[in-house]
């Protein structure tokens, strides 16, 4: 027997898992070393959907570089948007006003509940499972729908504005939005009844891709990916920003910190975020929308097309930018991937001389080797999808 | 006039040569219907699907072919032929011709021992069953050499575990189905469906039950379907072993893996839910069903073949995907010690004389 195995030589085989494959969500790369179907060693590697935002930024008045953070977590730009403003709004020391705050609140958490759902769907649907998939996607459509009704865009929406929100909400959405939040948890319980209790899932995801709450603290991990260790840490409780220190929730957390607690995590998430939604629209308080700080906020369009004095102050913050106090702040949001951190170096001038990203998909695909390793093919897609990662966020 | 071809033909090359020359005859036309028909159910079987599945996910499936998207098969199949055929360029180029090839033909050979009524049959052969086992295993041939030839890990892991995903459930599923075998005492499926006529229950399902389960599991597992399409499983090996065909080699892998759900299910069907017969006790009680032509029979035999195919839509509709090391499991540990349960108690019973 020895000497056949000596006869011919034997070595791992190297697979590349991506940039281009159906389960890697984007254009992660992952270079598996496989014995057998084990894997030995995983390595990611990022930077295919690299566009620069950070640098971007930096060139552009803060204002303008709004959209710029639609384009990182696309699944979910609504968040991008709302932790961006309310970075600025910090480093500009001016403050929303109510009603602006609960609508930021209520779309952000409508933003959590469409990133949620295109998860739970992709994620499943990468375990084998093809029906979740279009049942949640068909509930991402009526939020999308709803997202058109308020900004007229989709996917990259830039609602939110330094200092408010770009336009007031009619009536007719509230009536929509109120009748999806009372609809909500009945499909959720569809989502549940096809996979929480299903035999098949279970298997594949209980006890894989464990993560003790001491090592996911330790990794940096943040949002779901975390809470599923265990660890309730969560921006909106710890740093509440925007209405989240007025409206009641809970943060589901895991036990074992396994694809199925991560799982379930996010599901509970979703219910939360429908709770939050419900008590947005129930609370909505009257009033303006935009904070009355004329030195950073842009004068209302039809002041400006009426009035001499208006159209100067926009073309002064259009092109030169407000005048920004000096300093450096780091101000972090609970977008559904995790932790979206935007940390800027204030110059004085009207672009920020460096704006950061603290971006949780850089993050949490670094983890992918810890939890995959030793582990088999079947396991890393579990974890892909579980640690859930969106590249244009990973890549900035 | 058939009688009136043989002589004339007699005339000439004598009346042995005669009657042997017409019996070739007889069974090429048998084949071409029968492949030709078979087809004709794979492409609407494809259709089916979409529109079951569809159905089910909140979809109307196919719809702008044709009335209710009738034509869509044709319109795949014409652009499956005309698409360009690549051939990468560090595959085994003979192997990589032929494997499709293999997987085709073995499934379209099995048909030739099924029986789709009485006397409905290209060849009534005395081990159809075993028969029917042995191409099915042939056609894991197809899969291991188009993993292996195509010069690409993808495929080469697709093909290794569909190897041996076949291998072990191959064994379930023959050890599911000795059970039948031990009660009709033959392995010619006209006479399994005949003696599961003059059953008193008048399918083997119902005696059968464990024999039933473990063959109906392992059904899925051998036709790689989910649970079980672990070989192709899309988001871990983009297609598996057929990742790198195109075009009609690409075609011929989709008929045979539906033409092996079809023979699944007549299989299921033959030994388990009785063929195209209703049990005695029906028709002894509706006499009148005995003087209906043989197209009923056909139709019997396509409605319980459509409910195999049915629970195929279902449950991929529904399930997740196994992982690898479970699927080998559930068939070392769960199924074959079943099969052999299954085996004993049948065999005891049968010697005791009890079924």
């Amino acid at each position: 027997m020895e000497d056949i195995e000596k006869s011919f030589e034997t070595k791992e085989l190297t697979i590349s898992l991506g940039p281009q494959h159906p389960a890697t969500h984007g254009v992660l790369r992952l270079v598996l070393q496989l014995s057998g179907e084990t894997i030995v060693k995983c390595t990611p590697y990022v930077g295919y959907l690299h566009r620069g935002v950070e640098k971007l930024g930096e060139n552009r008045t803060y204002f303008a570089a709004l959209p710029l953070t639609d384009r990182l977590d696309y699944i979910s730009s609504m968040n991008n948007n709302v932790g961006y403003v309310n970075a600025v709004e910090r480093l500009f020391g001016i403050e929303a006003p109510d009603r602006a705050k609960y609508i930021r609140t209520m779309v952000a958490e409508m933003g959590r509940i469409s990133s949620h759902i295109v998860w739970l769907g992709t994620h499943v649907l990468d375990i084998g499972a093809t029906t979740p998939f279009l049942l949640s996607m068909a509930q991402r459509e009526r939020i999308l729908d709803l997202f058109e009704m308020i900004c007229g865009a989709r996917l990259t929406v830039s609602y939110p504005r330094v200092g408010g929100v770009r336009n007031d909400i009619s009536q007719e959405f509230l009536d929509q939005l109120y009748e999806f939040v009372l609809e909500f948890p009945a499909h959720m319980d569809t989502f549940e009844t096809l996979v929480t209790e299903n035999r098949i899932w279970k298997e594949r995801t209980v006890d894989i891709g464990i993560i003790s709450a001491e090592e996911a603290v330790n990794w940096g991990l943040t949002g779901g990916t975390l809470r599923g260790s265990g660890v309730d840490y969560d921006v909106r409780k710890y740093f509440p920003y925007d209405a989240y220190d007025k409206v009641e929730f809970d943060v589901p957390v895991g036990k074992k910190g396994d694809c199925y607690d991560r799982y379930l995590v996010r599901i509970g998430e979703m219910r939360q975020a429908n709770r939050i939604i419900k008590q947005c629209i129930e609370n909505l308080p009257a009033g303006p929308v935009m904070a009355d700080a004329p030195k950073f906020t842009l004068p209302p369009k039809d002041m400006v097309l009426k009035d001499m004095e208006h159209l100067i102050h926009q073309f002064i913050l259009i092109t030169k930018g407000p005048s920004v106090p000096e300093g450096e702040i780091y101000v972090g949001s609970e977008v559904p991937k995790g932790e979206l951190g935007f940390y800027f170096i204030s110059d004085g001038t009207g672009k920020p001389y460096r704006m950061r990203v603290r971006s949780p998909s850089f993050i949490h695909a670094s983890v992918l080797p810890r939890l995959s390793e030793g582990g088999l093919i079947a396991d890393v897609i579990a974890n892909i999808g579980t640690i859930d990662i969106v590249l244009g966020e990973c890549d900035r | 006039m058939i009688g009136s071809v043989t002589s004339f033909l007699a005339s000439f090359i004598g009346e042995p040569m005669a009657n042997m020359v017409l019996n070739i005859v007889i069974i090429l036309i048998k084949v071409v219907v029968v492949i030709a028909v078979t087809l004709l159910h794979v492409a609407y079987a494809t259709y089916w699907e979409r529109k079951v599945i569809g159905h089910m996910q909140l979809r109307l499936g196919p719809r702008e072919v044709g009335p209710y998207g009738l034509f869509q098969p044709f319109a795949d199949g014409i652009k499956l032929f005309f698409k360009e055929d690549i051939i990468p360029a560090n595959s085994d180029k003979p192997i990589f011709y032929l494997a499709p090839v293999i997987f085709f033909v073995s499934a379209l050979t099995s048909l030739s021992v099924l029986p789709f009524f009485d006397g409905g049959w290209v060849s009534n052969i005395n081990v159809g069953l075993l028969f029917l086992l042995g191409m099915s295993s042939i056609g894991a041939y197809g899969i291991v050499m188009s993993g292996w030839s195509s010069g690409s890990k993808y495929s080469f892991l697709g093909g290794l575990r569909s190897a041996s995903q076949v291998i072990s459930y191959e064994i379930a599923m023959g050890l599911s189905l000795v059970g039948v075998m031990i009660m009709a005492g033959t392995l010619n499926l006209t006479e399994i469906v005949k003696a599961q006529y003059n059953y008193p229950t008048g399918f083997y399902a119902l005696p059968q039950i464990l024999g039933f389960f473990v063959f109906y599991v392992a059904m899925f597992a051998e036709t790689n379907r989910l649970p079980f399409d672990l070989p192709e499983a899309e988001s871990e090996l983009v297609a598996g072993y057929f990742t790198e065909y195109s075009g009609f080699r690409f075609a011929l892998f989709f008929l045979g893996e539906y033409t092996g759900m079809l023979i699944m299910s007549s299989i299921g069907t033959l030994c388990f839910l009785g063929g195209w017969t209703l049990p005695k006790f029906v028709m002894d009680a509706l006499p009148f069903l005995g003087s209906l032509p043989k197209f009923v029979w056909v139709a019997v035999f396509l409605v319980k073949v459509y409910f195999f195919m049915f629970l195929f839509y279902w449950v991929r509709a529904t399930l997740p995907r196994y992982r690898y090391d479970q699927l080998m499991n559930i068939g070392w540990k769960v199924l074959i010690p079943l099969a052999l349960v299954n085996i004993m108690i049948t065999g005891t019973l049968k010697i005791m004389g009890w079924v």
